[in-house]
């Protein structure tokens, strides 16, 4: 029996690693039908003419979050029409975290008059899948027709608390590499931020 | 003239005394506390006031740094909290829960450059736990309970 279990707790453990891994660079990336803060569900297959797409997964309340709201916003301001839209995904489970419910996202949206879709991923159906454990988390997808390949991932830039104070623009960098048919470097990066919140 | 002097000096040193206590480090300054060679283990959890499941494991964290007071242990809560939110929310925050555990403030905004310093598995998200006695390792990631810690701490024993 104690057997039994230990295997079973390894299995579980294995799987959760798995699980926990999600996408590296360099690998395809599925594409998604969500639900927008304006009601409408939003596909990535969408965005037609895009080049690629700046997944950001974020929420509501996290401070590292919050402090980066504006700067998405520019950025999408800025790439969105040389092909580079940004999407934002909460993968946040409302019932864990209250503060991530649809109805306070919708809210959010139009306080901080997002311009780009703020999308709702309940079930983690998405998030789980990119591997994202943390808000913000960026994947910047390049699409061709629509086949999604992952081709950075990590941090906006070095300094959450201070958009005047940074000095490396890692996120904007890959984006402009990808917009001269370049690789980007670094295509990994490292940020603090809040765990995504899910059941255990 | 000059009393005014040295009670002028005597404050100034109060004050740089007091800021002194709850000094916000830079990751180089913090560094060695994650590298201390001798017979003593070494609890790092990484934290902020902000994170709700990080709070939701602190009480555990002051349970063991109580439980092992006698023997050669020591749980060091580093705070991520912002340095602008020290007055305001962090002390109180201290005070309030009476938490006697060290407390250390880390802001060192370029996160990129120190994340894989503390562990290279370590994404970033918080809480994060290091636990060390000299050269044996062990890093989580994600909540603990009071017995995952005990567990944890036997592997680098």
């Amino acid at each position: 029996m104690r057997k039994a279990v230990l295997l079973f707790t390894m299995i579980m453990f294995a799987a959760s690693l798995v699980f926990a891994q999600g996408y590296k660079v360099g690998d395809k990336a599925i594409n998604f039908k969500l639900k927008n803060v304006d009601g409408k569900m939003i596909a990535s297959q969408d965005f037609k003419d895009a080049k690629g797409l700046i997944i950001i997964f974020t929420c509501n309340t996290c401070p590292y979050a919050v402090k980066y709201e504006d700067r998405i916003i520019a950025l999408d301001k800025k790439y969105k029409t040389k092909g580079f839209p940004v999407i934002a995904i909460n993968p946040n489970d409302p019932e864990v975290q209250p503060d991530d419910t649809y109805e306070k996202m919708v809210k959010k949206a139009q306080e901080k008059q997002f311009t780009f879709p703020y999308l709702y991923d309940p079930g983690r159906k998405v998030s789980a899948v990119y591997g994202a454990t943390k808000t913000p988390h960026v994947y910047l997808v390049s699409k061709k027709g629509n086949a999604l390949t992952v081709e950075y991932i990590g941090a906006i830039d070095d300094n959450y608390k201070d958009a005047s104070m940074v000095k490396k623009t890692y996120l904007e960098d890959a984006i402009n590499a990808l917009l001269e048919g370049k690789k980007p470097q670094p295509n990994y990066t490292k940020a603090i931020g809040c765990t995504v919140k899910k059941k255990s | 003239m000059i009393k005014q002097l040295i009670i002028l000096i005597f404050l100034t040193g109060i004050i740089i005394s007091q800021t002194k206590a709850q000094a916000i480090m830079k990751f180089n300054e913090f560094e060695p506390y994650l590298h201390r060679q001798n017979d003593t283990v070494y609890i790092l959890n990484f934290w902020a006031t902000w994170c709700r499941p990080c709070v939701k494991e602190l009480p555990y964290f002051e349970q063991i740094n109580q439980t092992h007071k006698q023997k050669k242990l020591k749980v060091i809560l580093v705070s991520l909290d912002f340095a602008e939110d020290l007055e305001t929310k962090l002390k109180p925050f201290i005070k309030r829960k009476n938490l006697q555990s060290e407390i250390i403030v880390m802001d060192d905004p370029d996160a990129n450059s120190w994340i894989d310093k503390v562990d290279k598995n370590w994404s970033g998200a918080i809480p994060a736990t290091l636990i060390y006695k000299a050269d044996k390792r062990v890093f989580h990631e994600g909540s603990l309970n009071y017995q995952q810690i005990e567990n944890l701490i036997k592997k680098v024993k």
